[in-house]
């Protein structure tokens, strides 16, 4: 990876930088680590990095992880802000790590990073996401039809494509889950994520499955649990207007009713 | 990550469910008693506006204003059905609906069922005495009470 190689020219010539070369700058680090073999609660542990303008936190995290402290665990996949897996709670607020320019979360103070909220810590910044997952299967997130199936595809209009578009962009990061205060109380609520998935299908024209999702979000802890705080549409990184998409299914949910 | 023995990282589903029970989702049925307080609070929003707006203005500008409200006053209101009506449609509609909001309040921040279950019985105790001694109060009123009540109406 490129970046690897600009980390090592980067401590051999950070002292006399050369022309064009990108500044670099030491920024500190406050981590919330948490070890199930020996601890007993989360503490915070700093870290000092030297880091280029164009770093994000997870490369700060990466150089912690392969150069200072090997212990330190997180998830990250394809590093790139398409998988979904390196969500944290950045300076208190839920990022992808990956995403996020440190240049951008003020490093002249600690950067804090935690893991999201609202569910079972396993280790340093990894969460047990199965809580999040159940809530997702749930609501069914799966092309549900009645009747013959076509001999070919099933045809869309681009207009009906549309109306779901904004949700299909979700890659399931829990971002907005565990940004959202009524989740992090009992963590009974569906959250954000799976009306946002549910959405997809209720108003994809090709699915027959809406009523069933409709009901399934109609519960105690469904959609009327959302109180509008707009935390989860600050929080995702593919900026789906997700308080919108829940008020679209209590809306879908009240017509279906008057 | 190396498995360990103690933590099971491929067990599925159950595996939190088992542990950890703070996090485990359980269904607390269905049915559309949410769907319902969810158009109650703005139905009643609504309605109170009229009904408190109202209140204020007939009290307060109306006649002499703020200056004519006594005892009197209010015996003179209470006499008539309408006002009888409009006063108990607010005090019904002013309780539930703050009952309704601090019940979800309680239901956004308990979280232990005890706790949970505690505060909704002084929260359902609290409404039910307001509202059947307030309404109480609306259709037995009498002006007269005081025997030695010097108004109009209690001239026999």
């Amino acid at each position: 990876m490129t970046a690897t190689a600009e980390k090592t020219d980067q401590t051999g010539g950070q002292d006399s930088p050369k022309a064009g070369v990108v500044p670099s700058f030491t920024v500190t680090l406050k981590i919330s680590r948490f070890d199930p073999e020996t601890d007993s609660e989360q503490h915070w542990e700093t870290y000092e990095v030297t880091a280029h303008a164009t770093d994000r936190v997870l490369d700060a995290l990466h150089q912690i992880k392969w150069d200072q402290d090997g212990s330190l665990s997180f998830r990250r996949s394809c590093a790139h802000g398409v998988c979904g897996s390196d969500a944290m709670r950045i300076n208190g607020k839920n990022r992808l790590a990956c995403k996020t320019l440190i240049k951008d979360v003020n490093p002249d103070k600690p950067i804090t990073v935690e893991p999201i909220k609202g569910l079972p810590v396993e280790k340093d910044l990894i969460v047990d996401m199965e809580p999040f997952f159940d809530a997702y299967r749930e609501v069914m997130p799966f092309l549900i039809t009645e009747g013959n199936e076509p001999t070919r595809e099933r045809i869309q209009s681009q207009a009906d494509r549309d109306r779901f578009d904004d949700t299909t962009k979700c890659i399931l990061c829990a971002a907005c889950t565990t940004s959202c205060p009524v989740f992090w109380n009992d963590g009974q609520y569906f959250g954000p994520a799976a009306i946002v998935n549910a959405h997809r299908f209720i108003f994809d024209s090709r699915d027959d499955g809406g009523t069933q999702r409709l009901e399934i979000l109609n519960d105690k802890e469904g959609v009327w649990r959302c109180r509008t705080t707009f935390n989860c549409t600050d929080a995702c990184p593919r900026g789906i207007e997700v308080t919108k998409a829940i008020q679209e299914v209590k809306r879908a949910l009240l017509t279906s009713r008057f | 990550m190396s498995a360990t023995t103690e933590t099971n990282y491929h067990a599925g589903p159950d595996a939190v469910s088992k542990k950890k029970s703070r996090y485990r989702r359980v269904s607390k049925g269905r049915g559309n008693f949410e769907l319902w307080s969810w158009v109650f609070m703005r139905a009643s929003g609504v309605l109170l506006l009229v009904l408190v707006f109202g209140h204020l203005f007939v009290n307060l500008m109306l006649g002499e204003g703020i200056h004519g409200i006594d005892f009197a006053f209010v015996a003179g209101k209470w006499s008539s059905p309408f006002w009888q009506t409009w006063d108990m449609l607010m005090l019904w509609l002013a309780e539930l609906h703050g009952f309704n909001g601090v019940r979800t309040i309680i239901n956004d921040y308990t979280e232990k069922d005890r706790t949970r279950w505690i505060l909704k019985g002084l929260l359902v105790a609290s409404a039910l005495l307001v509202m059947v001694l307030g309404t109480l109060v609306i259709f037995t009123f009498d002006p007269c009470l005081d025997p030695s009540s010097t108004l109009s109406v209690c001239a026999r």
